[in-house]
């Protein structure tokens, strides 16, 4: 039995977060000390100032900065904004406390700093992110979306009232969501080696239904479409932590791929921040091919999913040669395939035939 | 068969009494009182003392007629100088008598409007008029008339003299007509309101017939200059004053006769004219045949070595009453005003006085607000077609960062020994280009003193926001970083805040 004890990564990032948010403060305050305008300087997150880093395979930020002052009229709202977005991470912090985008957009009013709609408030969290270099999961603040995980990994709690619990992942036959609690959890043992990511609830429940991970000694994570971010950096740490192989699911078309390649080399919207990205994991299907090979009952590509093809062609992380490769051939069939495709062989046959095959594929 | 009769000018204007504003029964009230207000304010000026003018309008058939236009009685009483016993008859019963035929500035026109007001008194009611007069002497006097229509003649139906213990001095009026009051009400009460502010000198107390009581008091006791009476100027004649003077001039040569009856003629003048004209300086005027009179008019006009007319002869009311005539009745947040030098049209001499007012008690329209005056009458009639506010329309007043919600009021007030009224109703003033241009630049003048006013204003309202801004925000960004940085004390924040005060001492 493989059993892995890994050192206790959350608390270690908790004591970091705090730390550097207390750093902020202490800058803030000592340049009003010393009467001067408060400011802070942080990377652009502008599109000239996005590239993409063949080295770490994800978008980064350029060594353009932005100063807000404020002295500037036009920065001292926002300025104010994010010095109270990073007194509410470290309230969330200090209490152990979890919270989402929405939660961020209510509690300003209280402060009389009321964002004008969701989209500002955002991006003020995006700010402190940029500034303080950690996630707004690293501040205990979640997005609505929730994704799930199934298999043989068994986590220990560290958020309060849960802390030295543990829970093996199997537990419970729907997953088990992947929210603010697994995503702080420290790893205590697994027997699975490769995780398996899925685009739909609809086929995650048939592979639990078929034991596909125990078949294939797998860890299985529904992305529930597009992964969230807390998902993104679960499936980093799955791969980081605990050295885990992982295959990614979608349908066969350019939104699936794009599934895929955002669990791999992130988004550029994400590009101020690390570890959500897993270079290594693969897309092992549904591939254009798959559609001429498996015969799978397909349908037209609409002239959006055509230029979504042409814009991902051009796009620096789909220069690997099986990117490439589907990209040309979705354009030459003009067809796309959903994961439920396959049913037309019988239920079992995509966990019987096609799952083995593709993992051996990409493997 | 055609015939041909003579008819007095009181029956030509009983028969055209459309032309002298007395057109409706709403018309005709507001216009009786207009008439003899200005006769009232004119008869202050003339006695020099600040006017003090009294109005009752009273309704005689109080109960219910059904009808909208019923019988009142109006009365106006004046402390002005008073006319003398023996004129009294003619000037209040007699059409085209007045003291108003020499060239000078007067609110009235043709000495038409007072009588014309209790001619039609009485040809809608059939009663009488009573005026009541001192011109400060003992005794006081009382009559009762009415016009012989036909004749143009007063008939004095009573009359009595009183002892003057007070030596009061003015004139009452008191006679009835009719009219339509309620219809007319906005008209008046606006023409009162106008009336007080180009004559701030002047106490108007009005009781209506609903026995309201409106009131403006005067805001001060100076008042402008009185005008001087002036001769005629070469350019401003006419083949008909010519003949008329020709009749009556005591000189006997040519040379005479131009210095001494034009206005800024000097003997050098009338000498280089006359050569000009080809005409002796010998000459008897007497003598002088019709055509001989028309070619005297034309090389008149043809002749550009005249001096321009002075202004001696206007009263304008100056900027200075002009600012508190209006402060006093709009209230405004600015003023600007401006007196433009004196310029001609045609040998009339005028002066063109604007003014600019913004916020306050103006109301906020869809457009600037214009009050117009000529010879501080205020015209409320046909705007659309004066000349002022032609030139406010054609201006473009993004430059002045005026925007149309802005309460904004323009005055402008043209004094002329003849306006150039466009019409007979005598509502609104003709573009002539001369009158024009001045009020154009007088617009201009005031425009760019509120330009600079709002430019001000638009700059301390920015300022202000901004301070607003600084001091919601700052105070907050020290309590958050305080609160990060783990410190007990927040950060003294007041000099950060005071180096955002631009300025300083602003009223609020």
């Amino acid at each position: 039995m493989k059993e892995k004890k890994i050192e206790s990564l959350a608390k270690e990032k908790r004591r970091e977060v705090l730390k550097n948010l207390r750093g902020l403060g202490a800058r803030l305050y000592n340049q009003m000390d010393n009467g001067v305008f408060p400011w802070i300087k942080m990377p652009s997150r502008s599109i000239e100032n996005i590239f993409y880093s063949p080295e770490l395979r994800q978008y980064i930020l350029g060594d353009k900065t932005v100063q807000r002052s404020a002295r500037n009229i036009r920065h001292i709202r926002p300025f104010t904004q994010v010095v109270w977005a990073g007194y509410f991470a470290s309230e969330l912090a200090r209490n152990r406390k979890t919270s989402t985008l929405r939660d961020v957009y209510y509690s300003a009013q209280a402060y009389e700093i009321p964002f004008k709609d969701q989209p500002e408030s955002n991006s003020i969290i995006t700010d402190l992110e940029t500034v303080t270099g950690f996630s707004r999961e690293d501040f205990n603040v979640f997005p609505e979306e929730r994704s799930a995980i199934f298999g043989d990994l068994t986590i220990e709690y560290t958020v309060p009232g849960y802390e030295g619990k543990q829970l093996d992942l199997m537990s419970h036959p729907d997953g088990v969501m992947i929210g603010p609690a697994l995503t702080s959890s420290e790893f205590v043992k697994t027997k699975a080696d490769k995780v398996i990511a899925i685009e739909k609830g609809g086929l995650f429940t048939r592979f639990i239904e078929e034991r596909v991970h125990k078949k294939f000694n797998a860890l299985l994570i529904l992305t529930a479409g597009q992964a969230p971010r807390a998902t993104r950096h679960f499936i980093h740490r799955l791969n980081k932590e605990l050295k885990l192989p992982v295959f990614i699911f979608t349908d066969g078309d350019p939104w699936g791929m794009h599934i895929a390649m955002v669990i791999i080399s992130g988004s550029a919207n994400a590009a101020h921040l690390r570890e959500l990205t897993t270079p290594d994991a693969k897309w092992s299907g549904v591939w254009a091919t798959d559609i001429v090979d498996y015969k799978l009952p397909s349908d037209a590509l609409t002239e959006v999913d055509i230029k979504r093809l042409h814009e991902l062609e051009r796009d620096p992380r789909y220069k690997g040669e099986l990117w490439q490769r589907e990209i040309k051939k979705f354009l030459s069939i003009k067809k796309k395939a959903e994961q439920e495709a396959f049913s037309r062989y019988g239920l079992t046959y995509i966990v019987d035939e096609y799952l083995p095959a593709k993992l051996k594929e990409t493997n | 068969m055609v015939t041909f009769e003579e008819i007095s000018p009181a029956d030509f204007f009983y028969r055209n009494r459309d032309i002298a504003g007395f057109t409706s029964p709403s018309r005709a009230i507001f216009s009786s009182i207009r008439e003899l207000v200005e006769n009232s304010l004119d008869a202050a000026d003339v006695a020099s003392s600040p006017p003090q003018i009294y109005i009752r309008l009273s309704q005689e058939d109080a109960e219910e007629t059904g009808l909208e236009t019923g019988v009142y009685t109006l009365r106006i009483g004046d402390n002005g100088s008073g006319v003398p016993a023996r004129h009294i008859p003619s000037a209040f019963g007699q059409v085209l008598f007045g003291s108003k035929y020499k060239l000078k500035q007067t609110r009235g026109t043709f000495g038409l409007g007072g009588t014309m007001a209790i001619l039609y008194g009485q040809i809608t009611t059939h009663k009488p008029v009573k005026v009541k007069s001192s011109t400060g002497t003992s005794k006081t006097y009382e009559y009762k008339l009415t016009i012989d229509i036909q004749r143009n003649r007063p008939i004095i139906l009573d009359r009595k003299i009183h002892r003057n213990k007070k030596q009061w001095r003015g004139t009452i009026v008191e006679f009835s007509l009719e009219g339509d009051y309620f219809r007319a009400m906005p008209k008046i009460l606006e023409y009162l309101k106008q009336t007080a502010l180009v004559t701030p000198y002047a106490n108007i107390t009005f009781v209506d017939p609903r026995g309201r009581l409106y009131v403006f008091t005067r805001a001060t006791t100076k008042m402008p200059p009185p005008p001087k009476e002036t001769l005629p100027h070469p350019y401003g004649v006419d083949v008909e004053t010519i003949q008329r003077l020709v009749c009556v001039t005591k000189f006997r040569n040519m040379l005479d006769f131009m210095h001494k009856h034009f206005h800024r003629v000097s003997e050098n003048r009338a000498r280089s004219f006359l050569e000009f004209a080809g005409i002796s300086e010998r000459k008897d005027p007497r003598k002088l045949k019709p055509h001989e009179i028309v070619k005297l008019v034309r090389m008149m006009k043809k002749f550009n070595g005249f001096f321009p007319p002075d202004a001696s002869c206007l009263s304008p009311l100056g900027e200075e009453l002009l600012k508190t005539g209006i402060l006093k009745e709009l209230k405004p947040e600015f003023i600007a005003v401006s007196q433009r030098n004196p310029a001609t049209y045609s040998g009339h001499p005028f002066i063109v006085e604007t003014a600019i007012a913004y916020g306050g008690e103006i109301p906020k329209k869809d457009d600037i607000l214009v009050y117009r005056f000529a010879n501080r009458i205020p015209l409320l009639y046909d705007e659309a077609s004066d000349v002022s506010v032609r030139v406010i329309k054609s201006m473009n007043w993004r430059r002045y960062k005026v925007t149309p919600d802005m309460p904004i009021a323009i005055l402008v007030h043209l004094c002329s020994t003849k306006v150039p009224y466009k019409t007979v109703g005598k509502e609104f003033i003709a573009d002539r280009p001369e009158v024009k241009g001045e009020i154009l630049n007088g617009i201009r003048e005031v425009a760019r003193q509120l330009q600079r006013f709002l430019t001000k204003k638009e700059y301390v309202q920015k300022e202000k926001r901004r301070l607003t801004i600084f001091s919601k925000y700052l105070p907050k960004i020290a309590r958050f970083s305080t609160d990060l940085a783990g410190k007990e004390k927040e950060p003294n924040i007041e000099v950060l805040l005071g180096s955002v005060k631009k300025f300083e001492g602003e009223e609020d």
